[in-house]
């Protein structure tokens, strides 16, 4: 009786998984290449089809004023703005400075934290793509201590 | 399965998730000892669910940290709720993980 309950359990975990994994294949196309080889926000915003970002008191962002080890550098980032379609996080100083997209709908907070790499002292910078093509972001610097080139 | 964490605490009209991955996220910056640049590995893309249906799509680069740490906010979960995390990775491997929101 128990091992078949186990095998039961067991097997609806591979359905589960199964049905999760069955997301991909109209998922699979989503990674953005050219706006991650971005050399800039201005470029990653355009790669990902979004008009120039405006400078905005409406996105929150968090770092830390100084980070030990460039490695792993909490960042939170949030916006009370409507309709958002796309959060994205950047460090200017970063080989390719798009570090993260987060595509949400009416569903998601626009609010997130991540851990991100800071390869130097940088600028961070949190953006909103709206769905009124409006782009907006806000920038915050990073010192960084120990940079995580070799990460 | 034991490559992905994620807790799910409901409050009030919304669940916050928080997710820890395993994942070298190797940034294609670094070389090895013999000078050769080790190439990019990190996870490429993620989908989120709930109750079975997707939420929120997400995309990385290698500048992620190593190991990721995400939260997110989920409206409308509650107590019991089924949270999906899915990832792929720049070399095609994927993990699925699901947590009951608590």
């Amino acid at each position: 009786m128990n091992t078949r309950r186990i095998a039961l359990q067991q097997s609806l975990a591979v359905a589960g998984l199964l049905a999760t994994a069955g997301l991909w294949p109209g998922r699979a196309l989503a990674f953005t290449k050219a706006a991650f080889d971005a050399k800039n926000m201005a470029e990653a915003v355009r790669a990902l089809g979004g008009q120039p970002p405006m400078a905005s008191k409406d996105i929150s962002l968090e770092v830390p004023e100084i980070a030990d080890n460039g490695a792993a550098v909490r960042v939170s980032f949030s916006t009370t703005l409507p309709r958002v379609q796309r959060m994205l996080l950047l460090a200017e100083k970063n080989p390719s400075p798009l570090v993260a997209v987060f595509n949400v709908n009416e569903n998601i907070e626009p609010s997130f934290i991540i851990n991100t790499k800071l390869s130097e002292s940088t600028d961070v910078l949190a953006v909103a793509m709206l769905a009124d093509g409006r782009v907006l972001f806000t920038k915050k610097p990073v010192k960084v201590t120990l940079g995580a080139c070799g990460n | 399965m034991s490559d992905m964490r994620i807790r799910a605490q409901a409050s009030g009209n919304q669940a916050t998730v928080r997710v820890l991955m395993t994942h070298e996220m190797e940034s294609g910056q670094r070389r090895d000892a013999a000078g050769k640049l080790v190439p990019a590995w990190h996870i490429q893309d993620l989908s989120i669910s709930h109750n079975g249906r997707p939420v929120m799509t997400a995309e990385w680069g290698p500048a992620v940290s190593k190991n990721p740490f995400m939260q997110l906010v989920i409206k409308g979960a509650k107590a019991g709720d089924k949270v999906g995390i899915s990832w792929r990775d720049n070399r095609g491997e994927i993990r699925s993980q699901e947590a009951v929101v608590a």
